[in-house]
């Protein structure tokens, strides 16, 4: 009943894990993911072994949820034509509309989760995909789901690999 | 790897009078990424310059180019560009209205080109409005240790504020 207030002052960007590829990978899995947070951010800098590759995301609880429990919504621009839609239904979330991911290291995403651990809700994602020379994206997906997150997965959703060099960071973002 | 790491490495307040530019110098490389926070208005009309602040790193003009997709309330709008920037309020725009935008920066001490994640906003109650997504890059494999924002026209007006922080990954 009615909007409760909570102040603090701690400081409350947290890194979680982070990865830098020495090599090329097909995907980069952050598990175990402790549910002491309020939310996660997810940073990628990077690209892909081939064109016409997405950068897709799955959560889960103890495995990725494969199924078609996801969706998006996005608004994408490639300096050409402004696009926005939506994919039902979907094995994944897509990051990049346009699916794509550049074969150099230039591309960047920034994916909060909000509540993650909360089971009672379902899950929501807000990212933003940026490729000065492919597409610069926002999108807000969903994972129907009201099990916790503590593993997720980046992938290029085609079969390429991860470049050496490509980095994945998660943060732990905490209201209190 | 459990300490909080996004920290204020310096933050600059336009005074009387106003100022062309915010410039950070001598940014450290001991963090991973950075993240400009700017709320802003310049002196300047609208138009193509006149609402803008442009990021140049290190000194150097070169070598940038962006996407933009630009919300203006009546339309979209979608291009390209040989700079990088984020959009200011101009003087022409509801009184006491100051845009806010982010520039996100990974791995900005790194050897390999510089990604840019770009968001402005310029809600003022009137006919103009922008809100305005941004990928940018900056081709240069220098480490970033100075990051300058500088009006499109005119001045920053007194108020404007840029805040720039570090976040490490450890």
């Amino acid at each position: 009943m009615g909007v409760t207030t909570t102040t603090t002052s701690a400081a409350t960007y947290t890194p979680i894990a982070t990865t830098t590829l020495g090599s090329a990978a097909s995907n980069i899995t952050f598990s175990s993911i402790s549910g002491s947070y309020t939310d996660i951010v997810a940073v990628f800098n990077g690209g892909a072994s081939a064109g016409s590759n997405a950068l897709a995301l799955q959560l889960g609880n103890g495995s990725v949820d494969t199924s078609s429990n996801y969706s998006i919504t996005f608004l994408s621009g490639n300096g050409s034509n402004a696009v926005s839609g939506r994919v039902s239904n979907n094995a994944y979330l897509y990051i990049d509309a346009r699916a794509t991911l550049p074969t150099t290291l230039t591309a960047n995403a920034i994916i909060s989760i909000q509540n993650y651990s909360n089971t009672n809700t379902y899950k929501t994602t807000i990212s933003r995909y940026n490729d000065a020379a492919g597409e610069a994206d926002a999108t807000v997906g969903l994972w129907r789901s009201t099990s916790a997150i503590n593993i997720i997965k980046l992938y290029p959703d085609s079969g390429a690999n991860f470049l050496a060099g490509s980095t994945f960071t998660l943060y732990g973002v905490k209201a209190a | 790897m459990a300490n909080p790491t996004m920290t204020l490495i310096a933050s600059q307040t336009i005074g009387s009078g106003g100022a062309s530019t915010f410039n950070f110098t001598s940014i450290p490389n001991t963090y991973t990424d950075l993240k400009i926070e700017l709320s802003a208005r310049t002196s300047a009309t609208d138009g193509s310059s006149g609402q803008s602040a442009a990021i140049t790193f290190n000194g150097s003009s070169s070598n940038y180019n962006l996407i933009y997709l630009l919300g203006i309330g009546a339309g979209v709008y979608n291009g390209t560009a040989t700079n990088a920037w984020m959009y200011v309020c101009p003087s022409n725009w509801t009184g006491n209205t100051f845009s806010n935008s982010t520039c996100y920066i990974p791995n900005y001490a790194s050897s390999n080109y510089k990604s840019m994640s770009i968001e402005s906003t310029d809600e003022n109650n009137g006919s103009n409005t922008y809100l305005d997504i941004v990928a940018a890059l900056w081709s240069n494999t220098a480490a970033i240790n100075q990051i300058t924002l500088t009006a499109g026209g005119g001045n920053f007006v007194q108020y404007s504020t840029a805040y720039l922080y570090g976040i490490k990954n450890s």
